[in-house]
């Protein structure tokens, strides 16, 4: 394999699990924004939403029914995480909520490996694991299926917050809370959509990448946690912000586990986020 | 149209309100002056349901307004326009009008909405022009009108508004007064609070004015600009009254 190959394979993974982390990210960023909460359940969400479409895929559910199944399921443990945990507790300090989030994560953990036991799973491939050659690099039919879905939901998502009035209220309670609240948006109401849709969009995430990288229940932390730094190398609160983050740490990470070493591939993402906060501390399209 | 009766309510560990009690009449004016403090603010936040534990009575037709939530009171038809110009700053114009019609949107047809932009872009031509600049680029008048407009959206029964001219170059302040004169026209009911006595008293039926948390005075504005207590506190040669001269 040449160098030429190699760059051009090393990209590629990495731009199909920077579609990962740009969703992930994506999900930081619009609890964050309606709440100002950074919720580090959110790498549970996509475990939940692999673990879950694994399981319903096995009692013999065809695949994309699984995976809808899946989507909806997690997102109504968005929606109770949010009516459970952060609703009830009015007037806390945000500092408490995130507290309650990282208590979340452990106990959405602590369930899933009670489940579904401590063994890796893996979802069928979406169309078959023939893979196919370009420019040197070998690619798997399932990457392009990731690619295709994060952009789709990234539209989506754009749609969303563009062109309806939900999306835009959404966005007006993270603008505004006062002058939200004096049109007559619910802003409370608007915080438990926020983590409805971080939930589907986590889910969506762990479902697409379950072929590739296997669920299992703790995959969820390590892929919180690189969300996370997607969302802060983009800029906290940014949408662009995080999946350019995304993509970036992705790539970068993909390159530096090829050309350095694997093993060090986790620590390479850190750098980076480390890097980027020492020369940029609000993040690459953060505002001040 | 909104009886107050006794309301009393806090502002943090302060009780900002002690027993106030109010009206507004259908299409009237109503001012409340005061300085910096005396519980206007809280006033108008109480009604629009922004102030837990508030007590006494604030009825909008009869309709008790205590105790219910900031949505319920805008759909039942109050819409206030807050102090400070409280816009979405990052959404464009035409979104912050859209949202002030928010409650609508479960009941009405686009097109109704749609139609009732036009009608706020006929009141603010300069929105019009800028309607898909983010709100944040506005000047300080457009935003203020922006957010009149937005209140409007929701076609209230009542607009509250608090402190329109607040930190507006005398001029634009003009046209926002201007604004004022011709939602009156057009039948509008409005409860206007301001810290600029002389030109609230010079634009309102009636003015009540508030000390402490308390109304120490009302009646029509042509008395109250009589007044002796008034002429000393809001409109003499104070350097409040001086400056705005």
């Amino acid at each position: 394999m040449t160098t030429y190959s190699q760059v051009v394979q090393y990209v590629i993974t990495g731009i199909t699990i920077g579609g990962i982390y740009a969703l992930i990210a994506l999900g930081f960023t619009i609890i964050y924004n309606t709440t100002g909460i950074i919720n580090f359940a959110q790498g549970e969400f996509v475990m939940l939403g692999g673990m879950i479409a694994v399981s319903l895929a096995t009692t013999g559910l065809p695949l994309l029914c699984a995976a809808l199944l899946s989507v909806l399921l997690v997102t109504a443990v968005g929606l109770l995480f949010e009516r459970l945990a952060i609703h009830p507790l009015k007037g806390a300090s945000i500092i408490t909520l995130i507290i309650i989030t990282i208590g979340a994560s452990i106990f959405l953990k602590g369930v899933a490996m009670l489940i579904w036991g401590k063994d890796a799973v893996r979802l069928p491939s979406f169309s078959g694991d023939k893979p196919f050659h370009i420019l040197g690099a070998t690619i798997l039919p399932q990457h392009l299926w990731i690619l295709g879905i994060t952009l789709s939901v990234m539209l989506l998502l754009h749609l969303f917050f563009e062109y309806t009035i939900l999306g835009k209220a959404m966005r007006a309670s993270a603008a505004n809370r006062l002058a939200a609240t004096l049109v007559g948006i619910n802003v409370r109401k608007m915080a438990m959509c926020s983590f409805a849709l971080s939930a589907a969009i986590g889910a969506v995430a762990g479902i697409i990448i379950s072929p590739v990288t296997f669920s299992s229940y703790d995959v969820g932390t390590m892929l919180g946690l690189k969300g996370f730094c997607a969302a802060i190398i983009g800029g906290l609160g940014s949408s662009p912000g995080a999946i350019l983050g995304g993509f970036l740490l992705g790539i970068l990470e993909s390159l530096g586990a090829g050309f350095l070493s694997s093993s060090y591939k986790d620590a390479t993402a850190f750098c980076i986020l480390l890097t980027v906060l020492f020369l940029r501390p609000r993040g690459i399209l953060g505002r001040p | 149209m909104l009886t107050i009766r006794n309301l009393e309510a806090y502002y943090g560990a302060i009780q900002a309100l002690k027993g106030v009690s109010l009206h507004v009449l259908p299409e009237e004016i109503v001012c409340l002056i005061g300085a910096n403090g005396a519980g206007k603010s809280t006033l108008l936040h109480a009604i629009s349901g922004l102030v837990p534990l508030a007590k006494g009575e604030i009825t909008l037709d009869g309709v008790s307004l205590i105790g219910r939530s900031p949505e319920e009171i805008v759909s039942l038809g109050i819409s206030q326009v807050p102090e400070g110009r409280q816009i979405f700053t990052p959404l464009t114009v035409l979104e912050n009008l859209e949202l002030g019609a928010y409650q609508r949107f479960r009941r009405e047809r686009r097109r109704q909405i749609s139609r009732e932009i036009e009608r706020i872009f006929q009141l603010f031509p300069v929105l019009k022009e800028r309607r898909s600049q983010p709100a944040g680029t506005l000047s300080g008048g457009e935003q203020q009108m922006l957010v009149i407009g937005r209140a409007l959206m929701s076609k209230p029964k009542l607009l509250l508004l608090d402190e329109p001219s607040m930190g507006l170059a005398p001029i634009v302040a003009k046209e926002i007064l201007q604004i004022i004169r011709d939602l009156r026209e057009s039948g509008t009911t409005i409860l206007l609070v301001e810290q600029n006595a002389k030109m609230a008293l010079s634009l309102a039926d009636r003015g009540y004015v508030l000390e402490t948390g308390k109304i120490i005075l009302e009646g029509e504005t042509s008395e109250l600009l009589q007044n002796r207590e008034v002429k000393r506190a809001y409109l003499g040669k104070g350097r409040k009254g001086f400056l705005e001269e």
